[in-house]
């Protein structure tokens, strides 16, 4: 795969094809890590499936459904090529990245876990990279272990070297904190892990949409993202593994589409990706997805990451001039586009619901990772996440909200 | 309209209530997962009736001002007519619509008043589902 030539994108065009900015003022839609907008490309692909040749895949002997399946499998295709998969067979699509992380935990896990072996995780991981290897863990026996993060939100090398031993099994770590937006070192660690024998899944559901993931020069065994925090709908995710991973690995979810035959009392399997794609899947949204592909690699992903990264560089120097406001995680060269903040005396909820009445689209909690929160001692922070169609005028307007909401309580704290 | 109302601030910024009761009948506190809000009630109980109430914690304008006017609300009220009290009384308290994550926020010091005197777990609301 050649590696992409730097190429800047019209702002104004891409923001005429999401017809959700077209209010005056624009929406300014600052929560692109919990979900992206859908540009009118994608919705007009799946519109054509639904209004043309609306079937199921697979099994038809008809002309629509051969389209169907064409225009699936080549969804399938573009996501290989995407990331630069060996073979589109080893792309296997899911709902979410969390299921393709569970599909891994539960059918590689439980045939390659044991009692006594250990999982190494971050403090930093989303719930979907954390819960998952906790049922595994109490299913086999095996044991959860943490690397911390540093003051800056940056990995402990040296305790992640540590942790590694002939014990570990597995390194399950995300590329791109969904939280601190830090961005892990993850080719190092996958080097590290498979000196000491351990495989690697890498949810990589905040990288692949902002910059270009190579999972051979990577050499992860396992990988996955979800379509809809990179223009695409809802209700399609991507895992992708190893060729010998997933041929040996046992079914995880069992039904239509994945046998070759079945008897009464057993069944053989289909070959991949179809072992793993039990039932009829979502078809209209992995279309979706790859029309999603082609958005944004057109829009040039180089390009994108350019412009969030100078984005993020001037929200850092105008937040950072607010009296009062913690930023959380590492100086913006060291991370994507996530800022998680808190306002002095006052609660992240009431920070998101002034910042709503200013038009301003962000999120309060504890975006799914308590363990972070609670390893950075704050309950919940305001998160304000970038994509490609977000504009200098977009974060003037979460600078002015928040000077909004300052004025408007801070005087008001309970004594 | 607006969350961030006077008479909303006004409670947050000067709460009824606000602080603990040395001595009191039924002492309880929760929080809410989603966003880590923290409510803890104090009820003096005589003759079935709130005596005194207090209430504390921490937590964002709507979670607290509707802590606020719940304990305003409830003082001097029997325990019957304290059981009584709904989902729908709080949100006409509330006065503006609320999102179902706001909802909670709002609903949460109720759920403590609940659980504390009558070991009513369920979000007020959702007792039947």
């Amino acid at each position: 795969m050649h590696k992409l030539e730097f190429r800047p994108f019209d702002i104004e065009a891409i923001r005429k094809d999401f017809p959700i900015f077209t209010t005056d003022p624009p929406l300014a839609f600052l929560d692109n890590a919990a979900s992206t907008q859908t540009p009118r490309p994608v919705v007009e692909a799946m519109d054509a499936y639904y209004d043309t040749y609306r079937s199921n895949i697979h099994r038809g002997i008809y002309r629509i459904s051969e389209e169907a399946t064409e225009q699936y499998e080549r969804a399938r295709e573009k996501v290989a090529q995407l990331i630069n998969a060996p073979r589109s067979r080893q792309v296997i699509f899911t709902r979410n990245t969390t299921e393709s992380i569970n599909l891994v935990a539960y059918s590689w896990g439980s045939t390659n876990i044991g009692e006594g072996d250990e999982i190494v995780l971050t403090t930093m991981e989303h719930h979907s990279n954390l819960v998952p290897w906790q049922l595994l863990a109490q299913r086999t026996g095996a044991t959860l272990r943490f690397v911390e993060i540093t003051d800056e939100g940056l990995l402990d090398f040296t305790q992640l070297r540590d942790l590694l031993t002939e014990k570990t099994k597995l390194v399950a770590i995300g590329h791109v904190s969904n939280v601190l937006g830090t961005i892990n070192p993850i080719q190092s660690i996958i080097d590290m892990a498979h000196a000491v024998d351990a495989k690697v899944i890498v949810d990589a559901a905040q990288s692949v949409p902002h910059f270009q993931v190579d999972v051979q020069q990577l050499d992860c065994d396992f990988l996955a993202f979800s379509g809809h925090k990179m223009c695409g709908p809802t209700g399609i995710g991507v895992l992708y593994g190893k060729s010998e991973l997933l041929e040996e690995m046992p079914p995880f979810l069992g039904g239509g589409s994945m046998i070759r035959s079945v008897e009464r009392d057993v069944s053989s399997y289909a070959e991949l990706p179809a072992k793993f794609e039990a039932g009829t899947p979502s078809i209209a949204e992995a279309i979706g997805l790859g029309h999603a592909i082609d958005y944004i690699t057109q829009a040039n992903l180089a390009a994108i990451h350019v412009h969030e990264q100078e984005l993020l560089k001037y929200a850092h120097q105008r937040l950072e001039q607010i009296e009062g406001i913690t930023l959380y995680g590492p100086a913006p060269h060291q991370k994507m586009g996530v800022i998680s903040f808190n306002m002095e005396g006052i609660h992240p909820h009431d920070v998101a619901g002034i910042l709503d009445t200013h038009g301003v689209a962000v999120r309060a909690g504890h975006h799914c990772a308590q363990p972070l929160m609670k390893r950075l001692d704050v309950i919940a922070t305001v998160r304000a996440s970038l994509y490609l169609y977000n504009t200098i005028e977009d974060v003037d307007r979460l600078y002015e909200g928040l000077c909004r909401a300052q004025k408007l309580m801070t005087r008001r704290k309970i004594t | 309209m607006n969350i961030y109302q006077e008479e909303l601030l006004d409670h947050y910024e000067n709460p009824s209530n606000y602080g603990t009761l040395p001595r009191c009948t039924i002492s309880h506190e929760e929080d809410n997962p989603l966003c880590g809000d923290q409510i803890r009630i104090d009820l003096l109980i005589e003759d079935d009736t709130v005596k005194e109430v207090r209430f504390c914690g921490h937590g964002c304008t709507i979670s607290l001002a509707a802590a606020s006017m719940l304990t305003e609300k409830i003082e001097g009220k029997s325990l019957d007519e304290v059981k009584q009290l709904s989902k729908d009384d709080i949100l006409d308290m509330i006065g503006i619509p609320l999102g179902p994550v706001r909802l909670k926020c709002a609903l949460l010091a109720l759920k403590v008043l609940k659980a504390g005197a009558y070991g009513i777990t369920a979000w007020p609301g959702e007792e039947d589902e």
